[in-house]
This record gives structure tokens, C-alpha cells and sequence, in this order.
């Protein structure tokens, strides 16, 4: 190997630095951009616009709520559906299967990470709706249709549709973050609940506790991701500005709108609203992120110290 | 997985992200203004009304093999969209079919902008009711009082007796309308306020209707609206002419201002539009919705391809006016199979003269 000298390792140095510090401009620049041009909308409507309902463009009257509801409704239907089956298939991966049925179902799990998301959206379109308004609606109606959260017009379209398609798109990353944060614990604590007569059962449970705000930043992660979705939604939740507690009635979320309207948002303040919009989005994103790095960051520490033991 | 190797993936995603989106930034840059046009190649982008995409698919590949070394791009993005690409000169020219209201002329600040009508078509009321054996008739106050949410279901008196040879079901209508920026959400709601009062005063005419709160599902693009009704029974929502024809779907017949229920047709397009050539204005910016005449149909429009008289790349501003004299003269023949109309003959030499104002530096580019 040639020598590169005392020259080379500082340009090197530097290199690496303007990489890493560049992400940190980008973020800020973003920032800075999305703060500057909603100022129109700050200034006219200040808080309001957080607590406005209604969302009339043409008379210029915006109002974030319904999407801010949409956006944590139907985010949260997501987890409440995801996080279960996540849970299932990584304590079955890590703790129960088998080497030769492990790997291809984990595989299984990272190739539906990849598939684009506007696949997902025609998916729900052709086959989830129809299956929701035929089969799975008419049941809950017939059952549960006292509750508030079954009434209402059943059409396949809407926010239970939308909290689907995203369940679905979410449990590959909180799969694979949990089954990396099990495989983190170190093998000594099983083999020690197993050495005093723990059950498979207890000791998983042993090990999902000591893996749990590693588990909770996998399920962060996944919230982060379910925020953010933008084409799958925007074709199955039906795009109407509303809040209601039926499932089954169209509701509309803050990436969709941003979606469908800012090709064309042609006044200022319409403009203004939307990237308003995208600014909240984007502060709750960072938020939502950050708290996911320092729940799994106190994970592995923990696991590296245990370790090191 | 490790999380090494997560942080690998993760990183090799945001670089391949972000070089996609550089890419197509720069792409679009060249085809905003800046490339060269000293060869024979000319490539061109336009964008906007999804209304007359297949229009325009038909038209740009046709007249490309004709003129091999002109290439014209044009993306389905909404009228509202291409009328923001044409302000903005992201794009080579727009299509819209809402003509430009004087604020947003004037928020167009790099020139005088042009409006070149090239062809018209028909918005419809399609619908999902397999039962149906005949086209559904509507007036344009059942239309707005399904839209308006007080007409609630498909056997609703008011709809049966305009229909009383029809067996309608008992089921609730759901209302697609479209949720982005929309040239047919204008001719739409143009035509509503200016024969439903209460549409007028509530909705009115407008790129982006807002129906009252829990009426109706939104749907993006003519293709989302479309894909809504082909996939839910008992919706009914308003797309171009085309979008029906090519899924099999059923339009409904239209009552006119002559009290005549009319199948919406290149024909009857054509019909609406003749009565109006005379009252147009300097400018071409005009509406044809509720029409004069028994065999008009009383939802159609008129688009337009909208481009910037001062042509900065001589080049690209002679294959445009080439492009659109070709496209309202020999490529007529191609309007009717798409279930368009063409512009009607005392409009025709009107847009002659429109493209014959694009120029470049003073010098007309169609020469």
C-alpha cells in the first residue's frame, strides 16, 4: 500500500466531515425553507389554524384539525393492528423457529418492505375495500354497529381501509427492528432462565422485558414511517376532511392532502397552508424519530454492558 | 440483520433517494428552458389537465412520427397544477381546462400568457348501479343535491320520477368528487352555479369544491375518480368523457336549458360549443357549460394548452406552433375515436391567430 502521509489522513478527515455536517445544513436548510414560507399562514391564522375544522380553499379558509385527526387516527389504528403480529413474528423467528423456516419467512418479511407503496394503494383499492364492504364491514355492523365506530355508510373506502393498508405496510420495519433488538439480548439470560426451569414461555417473557424500550423504539420507528405515508393512503381513505368516530367514513391525512393539492395550490396562502402543514408533519416526524433512537440506544447499551460481563 | 448492517441499508437508501431526486430535478431543469436547441433535436415538456391526457398521449405519439426529431412529454398533473407549471415555467407549456382567472395571469409574471383552445370534451356523471339497464336520467338539481348530500338514496322520489321506466335500489349514494386541483371540478361546479342557486351560493365555481362535511369520497385525477366508481357500487362522480368510455362504465343523460335530456357525445359537444363562437371574447377565455340549443350537452369544456407569447428558445416555441397547427387541423381526425370534440369551425381561424402570436423576439416562430 502506498503511503499517504499525514497530508492524506487530514483531507480524508475533512472529506468525512462535510459529509456528515452537509445532512445537518440539508435538515436545517429544510427547515428553515418550511418555517419561512408558512409565515403567511402563521401570521393570519396563528393558532387557529391548528383547531380550524374547516378546509374551504376556494374561500381561502383552512383549518388543519380534520387532518391532524386523520393523520393520528388513523396512525394509530395502524399500530394498535401491527404491533401484535410484528411482536409474533419476531419472538417466533428469534425464539421458536426453526434455523431452515427462520430465514425465509425474515426474508419473507424485508421483500414486503420493499414493495412501493402506490402498489400497496392499488392493492387496497382492488381487493381490500371490496373485501372490507363485503365481508369484514357487514359482520362488524350487524354485531357491533352500537358502537359509534361501526356506523355510518360502509363503502370500502376510508379510515379503517387506510389503517389497513398501512398495518400492513409497517410490520416489516417493526418485524425486523424487534428481531434485531431480541437477537441483542445476550444468549446467557435465556440459557440461565432455562438452566433454573423457566418454561420457552417464561423465558421469552424474561427477554421481551429486558428488550422492551428497544421493542417500544421498533414500534416508535413504525409510527414515524406510518405518519409520513403518503400514495397508499391518499387512494384508499377517501380524501374527505372530516372528523367523525365511524371507521368506515372517509377521513383524510396530512401527507394525502399534501399529496393531492400541492401541484396545484396556485394562491399564496393556499400555498402557505400546505407547507404549514408539512412543517407539523415534519416536526412531529423529528420528534417521533428522536425518541425512537434513545429507546433503542439504552437497549443496546444495556445488552453490550451484559456482555461485557 | 445487525444494526450495522441496518444503518448500511438505511444510508445506501437515502443515497439512492436522494441522487433519484437530484436526477430528476436536473431533468426537469433541461426541460424547462435550458437545453440546447442549435440541432434537430427538440424534446419538450408540458403538464396539467389529466381531462385531456389520452388526448394529448394520442396526439404527441401520433405527431412524433411524423417530426422524428420532436419530442413533447406532457404529464397528467391537473389543470391546477399545469396552470402553476406555466407560472412558474416548469414546464415547456400547460394544459388546463379552466381558462386563468386575471390573479393568476398576473402571478404569471415572466410574460404575456397565450390561451390556445385545442380541443373540447364532455364532463359526465358516471355511476356504479349493475341493475340498470338504460342510462340514467339527471337534471341539475338532482346533481347538486347529491353533491350537496340531500339527496341520500339511489330511489329517492325526485330521482325516480325523472327515470320511472328504471328499477333504482333502495341503497345510499356516495358522491366521488375530486380531491386535487381540478379544471373538471370547474366545469362542473361552473355548470351547477349557474343553474342550481343553492350550489351557487354554497359551493359555487371553483378548482377545488368542498362538499359539506361527510358527503362523498375524494378521489385524485380523472383516473382516481374513475377507479372509486368502477370499484364501489352505488357511487356516481364526474370525470371526462373518455375515462366512462374506456372502463365500460354508463354516462347519464343531462338535462339541457332546452328541457331535453342529452347523451353526453362528440356531437353534442360540438353543438354546445357552436352556439358560443360568437359571443367569445378577444382572448378565448370563455365557458360553453349550459349551452343554448335542444342537442346541446350542458357540462362541456374547452382546453386549452397554455404557453407564453415570447418564446425564449426559438427551437422549441416553432415545434410548439407547429405541434398545436397540426393538432387542430390534420389531427382532428384523431378527436372522436377519444370521444372529444373538436373545436368548432368559427373558432378554428381565432386559434390560427393564437398561435400565430407565439414568437421569438419579436419574430413570429411559425414561419
Amino acid at each position: 500500500m502506498a503511503q499517504t502521509g499525514a497530508l492524506g489522513d487530514k483531507l480524508f478527515r475533512s472529506i468525512l466531515w462535510i459529509a456528515a455536517t452537509s445532512i445537518l445544513v440539508l435538515v436545517a436548510a429544510i427547515f428553515y425553507m418550511m418555517l419561512q414560507n408558512s409565515l403567511p399562514t402563521i401570521e393570519r391564522f396563528g393558532m387557529g389554524f391548528l383547531f380550524g375544522r374547516e378546509w374551504v380553499p376556494a374561500q381561502e379558509t383552512f383549518g388543519a384539525l380534520p387532518f391532524i385527526y386523520g393523520t393520528v387516527v388513523s396512525s394509530v389504528l395502524a399500530l394498535v393492528i401491527a404491533v401484535p403480529i410484528s411482536l409474533g413474528i419476531a419472538i417466533f423467528l428469534t425464539e421458536q423457529a426453526p434455523r431452515s423456516i427462520a430465514k425465509p419467512i425474515g426474508f419473507m418479511v424485508e421483500l414486503l418492505a420493499a414493495i412501493p407503496s402506490v402498489v400497496y394503494g392499488l392493492w387496497g383499492i382492488f381487493v381490500l375495500a371490496p373485501f372490507i364492504r363485503n365481508y369484514l364491514g357487514p359482520p362488524l355492523q350487524d354485531y357491533l354497529g352500537w358502537l359509534p365506530l361501526f356506523q355510518g355508510r360502509l363503502t370500502g373506502i376510508g379510515m379503517l381501509t387506510g389503517g389497513l393498508i398501512l398495518a400492513l405496510m409497517i410490520t416489516p420495519i417493526i418485524t425486523s427492528v424487534v428481531r434485531d433488538v431480541l437477537q441483542a439480548v445476550p444468549t446467557t439470560q435465556r440459557e440461565a432462565a432455562l438452566a433454573l426451569g423457566a418454561t420457552k414461555w417464561e423465558t421469552t417473557m424474561i427477554v421481551l422485558g429486558n428488550a422492551a424500550s428497544g421493542i417500544a423504539g421498533a414500534v416508535v420507528l413504525g409510527l414515524g414511517r406510518a405518519i409520513g405515508e403518503t400514495m397508499a393512503v391518499t387512494m384508499v381513505i377517501g380524501n374527505s376532511p372530516q372528523i367523525t368516530a365511524s371507521l368506515f367514513e372517509p377521513a383524510y391525512t396530512i401527507a394525502s392532502v399534501l399529496a393531492a393539492n400541492f401541484a396545484d395550490a396556485t394562491n399564496e396562502i393556499y400555498l402557505s397552508s400546505l407547507i404549514e402543514m408539512g412543517l407539523i408533519l415534519f416536526l412531529v416526524t423529528i420528534v417521533i424519530n428522536g425518541l425512537a433512537k434513545l429507546m433503542i440506544m439504552s437497549v443496546t447499551r444495556k445488552s453490550n454492558a451484559a456482555s461485557h460481563v | 440483520m445487525n444494526r450495522k448492517s441496518i444503518l448500511k441499508n438505511a444510508t445506501t437508501a437515502f443515497l439512492v433517494v436522494f441522487s433519484v431526486i437530484a436526477a430528476a430535478c436536473s431533468g426537469q431543469k433541461m426541460g424547462s428552458g435550458s437545453t440546447e436547441s442549435s440541432g434537430t433535436n427538440v424534446s419538450m415538456q408540458g403538464s396539467g389537465s389529466t381531462f385531456v391526457k389520452p388526448m394529448m398521449d394520442k396526439w404527441t405519439s401520433e405527431f412524433g412520427k411524423l417530426n422524428p426529431t420532436i419530442r413533447i412529454d406532457y404529464t397528467g398533473t391537473g389543470s391546477g397544477a399545469g396552470i402553476k407549471a406555466i407560472q412558474s415555467q416548469t414546464a415547456d407549456f400547460g394544459g388546463t381546462d379552466a381558462a386563468m382567472s386575471d390573479e393568476e395571469l398576473k402571478q404569471a409574471t415572466a410574460g404575456e400568457i397565450v390561451h390556445i383552445p385545442v380541443v373540447l370534451g364532455a364532463v359526465v356523471l358516471t355511476y356504479n348501479l349493475a341493475e340498470l339497464k338504460e342510462p340514467l336520467k339527471l337534471t341539475p338539481e338532482i346533481i347538486a343535491d347529491i353533491y350537496l348530500g340531500k339527496i341520500k338514496k339511489w330511489d329517492d322520489e325526485r330521482i325516480k320520477k325523472e327515470n320511472p321506466t328504471l328499477t333504482l335500489p333502495a341503497n345510499d349514494i356516495t358522491p366521488v368528487f375530486r380531491a386535487d386541483g381540478s379544471g373538471t371540478s370547474d366545469v362542473f361546479t361552473d355548470y351547477l352555479s349557474k343553474t342550481v342557486p343553492e350550489w351557487k351560493e354554497k359551493i359555487g365555481r371553483t378548482k377545488n369544491p368542498q362538499l359539506p362535511q361527510g358527503v362523498g369520497i375524494g378521489g385524485k385525477g380523472n383516473e382516481g375518480v374513475m377507479g372509486q366508481v368502477k370499484n364501489t357500487p352505488n357511487t356516481i362522480g364526474y370525470v371526462e368523457l373518455t375515462f366512462a368510455k374506456a372502463n365500460n362504465l354508463p354516462t347519464a343523460l343531462i338535462k339541457n336549458s332546452s328541457g331535453k335530456f342529452v347523451e353526453p357525445n362528440s356531437d353534442s359537444v360540438t353543438s354546445a360549443a357552436g352556439g358560443m363562437a360568437a359571443k367569445m371574447p378577444e382572448d378565448l377565455r370563455f365557458e360553453i357549460t349550459n349551452a343554448d340549443g335542444e342537442a346541446s350537452y350542458p357540462i362541456s369544456g374547452i382546453v386549452y394548452i397554455l404557453a407564453y407569447k415570447d418564446q425564449k428558445d426559438a427551437g422549441k416555441g416553432k415545434a410548439l406552433a407547429d405541434f398545436l397547427w397540426w393538432a387542430i387541423h390534420d389531427g382532428e381526425k384523431f378527436v372522436r375515436d377519444l370521444h372529444y370534440a373538436p373545436i368548432p369551425s368559427g373558432l378554428v381561424t381565432k386559434t390560427e391567430a393564437k398561435i400565430n402570436l407565439l414568437s421569438n423576439n419579436g419574430k413570429p416562430v411559425r414561419q
